[in-house]
C-alpha cells in the first residue's frame, strides 16, 4: 500500500523553478532518500511533503488522502532539521515532550512516552540535561526523538547528518536504518551523500535540476543508471560516445563491442561502463586499444588512465590484476558487456 | 573566548583616554550633583554647603511618592507595550527580503533621529480638535463629533510608544536575525499552529534579549521630560518634569539633585532586580 502519493508537484519561487513536475509513489514502510546535487530541489520537494512551503502545482497525497492544503501542524509527520532546531531553552526531556504537550496529553501519558523515547535513542540518564551541554551525536538523538514522539505518519529528514563528523555519521547512518526497521516508519531523508543514500535506503530517488531522474533500488541506481546524470553522480564512471553500425551493434571509435546493442532506431548514444569493470590486458590481444596517460597507485587499487579516441577511460584493478605498464605505453582495452549501460538520453 | 589579563601599564594605555574622559564628564559631575543633594537650600537663592538630608526626606511625602510611582508606572507601561509591538512586527521583518529590511530599517532610523520635541508637537497635532484624527474618525463614523484626544494618559502613552518602538525594535532585531528560523518552523511540524508557536518557542528562546530590551525600554522611558508636559495634564508629569521644575523655576538645586540622584538609584536598583532574578532562574536551571 502507498504511503505518499506525489502527482506532479511543481514548486516556483518567481521564475526558478526549483521542484518541476515531480510524481513519486512512496510505499509504507519503506525507507526513501532523495539524493542529488546541492540546489537540485531535494530540500524544497520535502519541505512541500512538510508542508512548509505551498505547491505551486500538483497534489500530495496521503494514504490516498489530499494533505495538499493541509496546514503543516495539522499533518502529524515529524521532521528533523538539518539545523536540528532543538529548542535552547527547554532540557532534553522538555524537547521530546513539546510535540505530545502542544496536543495535550497528561502528564502521565508524556512521562511514560518521554521515558520509552529516551531509551529508544539511548539517552535515559541525558533527560534532565539542557540541549547546550549535549554532543553533536547526542543532538541528533533528541532531535529523532522529538520528531518520533507521536508515532508520525511520516518521519522527514533533511541532511540530519551532515554536521557530524564522518566516523560518527557511519554509525548513525547505520543506527537511523535500523530503528526506522524496527518501527516500520516510512521515512524519507534528504542527503547529497550518495555513500549514505546506499547504506540507508530501500528507494533512492536521484534529482537534478527539480526533476526527478530516477528512483530505483540502490543497486539498481548504480548498476542500471537511467541516464548520463545519475551515471555520473553516482560514483565514478566513464562516458563513451558510442554509434549503432546497420545491425544495431554498438561501434566505439569503429571499433565493434561485442555483446553491446543500441535500441532500434536509435543512431547515437552514451554507454557507461565503471571503472572497476573495465579491464585492461596486452594491446595484441585486444580489439581496442589506446595509450596509457597516467597511473595513479593508491596502494590498495591502481588507476589506470587511459586515452583513446581522445576520451579518457579510468580503470580500477586491484594490484593482483593489474597490467604492467607505464605512462606512454599501448594497451588494450575489454569492455564486458554486462558492465556495459547504453545510455540513449 | 578569554582574555589575557593586561600585564604592564602600557597594555592599560588605550584605556586612558576613554577613562579619563568617563571620569571628567560621567563621575565627576554625578559626584557633584550627590553633593549638591545634601547642601540645605537657600530661600530665593542659591545654596550652601552643608549636610543635611531634608532633600531626600520630602520624598516621602505623598505628593512625591505619586509622582515616582506614577513615573515608573509609565515608564514600565511603555517598556511593555513597545515589547508586545515590536516583537511581532520585528520577528515579521526578519523574515523579509534583504531589501525589505533596509527599506523598513532606515525608516526606524529616521524616526529615531526626530527629537522629542517634534514628536510631541506632531502628536498634539495629530489630537487637536481642530486638525487631528478626530476628524478622520468621525467621518469614518467612528467618533460622533471631532474631539481633541488630550491632554490625557491614552496621549501621553501614545507618543512614548511612538518614540520608544523604533528604539526597541533596534534592540530586538540583532537577536531575531541570529534566530534559527527552522525553530518556529519545528514546532510546527511538531504539532503548533504558528501563533502557538512562536509563544511557546520564540519568545522563550528569546527570553534574555527580552528581558534586556524591556530594561533598556524602561530606562530610555524613565527620563522622558516633554512629552508627558505636551501630551498630559500635569497628574501625568512624571519626575524629570519635577526635577526640572524644581532646578530651573524654584532655584532648589538640593532637592533637584535629590531627585535626580533617586531616580539614577531607583533605575539601578530594578535593573539590578532584574539581572538577579535572571540569573537565580538561569542557576536554577
Amino acid at each position: 500500500m502507498s504511503a505518499l502519493t506525489l502527482e506532479g508537484v511543481a514548486k516556483r519561487f518567481g521564475s526558478l523553478v526549483a521542484v518541476d513536475n515531480v510524481s513519486l509513489t512512496v510505499l509504507k514502510g519503506t525507507f526513501v532518500c532523495l539524493l542529488g546535487p546541492s540546489g537540485c530541489g531535494k530540500t524544497t520537494l520535502l519541505r512541500l511533503i512538510a508542508g512548509l512551503e505551498a505547491p505551486s502545482a500538483g497534489r500530495i497525497l496521503l494514504d490516498g488522502t489530499d494533505v495538499t492544503g493541509l496546514p503543516t501542524h495539522r499533518r502529524d509527520f515529524g521532521m528533523v532539521f538539518q539545523s536540528l532546531a532543538l529548542f535552547p531553552h527547554l532540557n532534553v526531556r522538555d524537547n521530546i515532550a513539546y510535540p505530545l504537550r502542544i496536543r495535550g496529553a497528561a502528564k502521565t501519558e508524556w512521562e511514560s512516552r518521554v521515558g520509552e523515547l529516551l531509551e529508544l535513542v539511548h539517552l535515559q540518564d541525558h533527560g534532565e540535561r539542557p540541549v547546550s551541554r549535549l554532543s553533536g551525536g547526542q543532538r541528533q538523538r533528541v532531535a529523532i526523538a522529538r520528531a518520533l514522539a507521536v508515532s508520525p505518519r511520516l518521519f522527514l529528514l533533511d541532511e540530519p547528518l551532515s554536521a557530524l563528523d564522518a566516523k560518527l555519521r557511519e554509525a548513525m547512518q547505520v543506527e537511523l536504518r535500523q530503528l526506522q526497521q524496527k518501527l516500520g516508519i516510512t521515512t524519507i531523508v534528504v542527503t547529497h551523500d550518495q555513500r549514505e543514500a546506499m547504506t540507508m535506503a530501500d528507494l533512492v530517488v536521484v534529482m537534478g535540476n527539480g526533476r526527478i531522474h530516477q528512483a530505483a533500488a540502490p543497486v539498481d541506481i548504480y548498476r542500471k543508471p537511467a541516464n548520463a546524470f545519475v551515471a555520473d553522480f553516482i560514483g565514478s564512471t566513464n562516458l563513451l560516445d558510442i554509434a549503432a553500425d546497420g545491425s544495431g551493434r554498438a561501434l566505439f571509435d569503429g571499433v565493434p563491442l561485442p555483446g553491446v546493442t543500441l535500441p532500434a532506431g536509435v543512431g547515437r548514444a552514451r554507454l557507461s561502463i565503471r571503472p572497476e569493470d573495465v579491464r585492461l590486458t596486452a594491446p595484441e590481444t585486444a580489439a581496442l586499444t589506446g595509450r596509457v596517460t597516467f597511473l595513479r597507485d593508491l596502494g590498495g587499487t591502481v588507476e589506470t588512465f587511459v586515452e583513446a579516441a581522445d576520451t579518457t577511460i579510468v580503470a580500477v584493478s586491484t594490484r593482483r590484476e593489474r597490467v604492467r605498464a607505464a605512462a606512454g605505453d599501448p594497451i588494450g582495452i575489454q569492455l564486458p558487456a554486462e558492465a556495459c549501460v547504453v545510455l540513449t538520453r | 573566548m578569554r582574555r589575557e589579563p593586561a600585564r604592564t601599564f602600557s597594555d592599560l594605555l588605550p584605556l586612558l583616554f576613554p577613562a579619563a574622559m568617563l571620569v571628567v564628564f560621567f563621575v565627576i559631575p554625578f559626584g557633584i550633583m550627590i553633593a549638591v543633594s545634601f547642601f540645605r537650600r537657600q530661600q530665593g537663592g542659591f545654596y550652601t554647603v552643608d549636610f543635611v538630608i531634608a532633600n531626600y526626606e520630602r520624598f516621602l511625602t505623598p505628593f512625591f511618592g505619586d509622582v515616582l510611582g506614577f513615573s515608573l508606572f509609565l515608564a514600565a507601561a511603555v517598556a511593555v507595550c513597545c515589547v508586545l509591538l515590536a516583537l511581532p512586527f520585528t520577528s515579521f521583518l526578519a523574515g523579509c527580503s534583504r531589501r525589505v529590511q533596509v527599506v523598513w530599517l532606515v525608516g526606524i532610523l529616521a524616526i529615531l533621529s526626530l527629537s522629542e520635541v517634534i514628536i510631541g508637537f506632531a502628536w498634539s497635532t495629530l489630537f487637536s480638535r481642530t486638525a487631528g484624527i478626530g476628524n478622520l474618525l468621525s467621518a469614518l463614523d467612528l467618533m460622533e463629533t471631532p474631539k481633541a484626544l488630550l491632554p490625557g494618559f491614552g496621549a501621553v502613552l501614545t507618543g512614548m510608544i511612538y518614540q520608544a518602538l523604533p528604539f526597541t525594535i533596534l534592540l530586538l532585531y540583532p537577536s531575531l536575525m541570529r534566530l534559527d528560523p527552522s525553530l518556529l518552523e519545528a514546532a510546527r511540524t511538531l504539532g503548533a499552529s504558528p501563533m502557538r508557536g512562536f509563544v511557546s518557542v520564540v519568545v522563550p528562546a528569546l527570553r534574555h534579549t527580552i528581558a534586556a530590551t524591556l530594561i533598556m525600554v524602561f530606562v530610555f522611558a524613565l527620563g522622558s521630560y516633554l512629552l508627558p508636559q505636551i501630551l498630559g495634564r500635569p497628574q501625568h508629569w512624571t519626575l524629570s518634569v519635577l526635577i526640572t521644575d524644581q532646578a530651573i523655576y524654584q532655584s532648589n538645586m538640593p532637592f533637584a539633585a535629590a531627585m535626580a540622584v533617586f531616580l539614577v538609584l531607583i533605575s539601578l536598583a530594578l535593573v539590578g532586580l532584574v539581572l538577579l532574578v535572571g540569573g537565580r532562574r538561569e542557576a536554577a536551571r
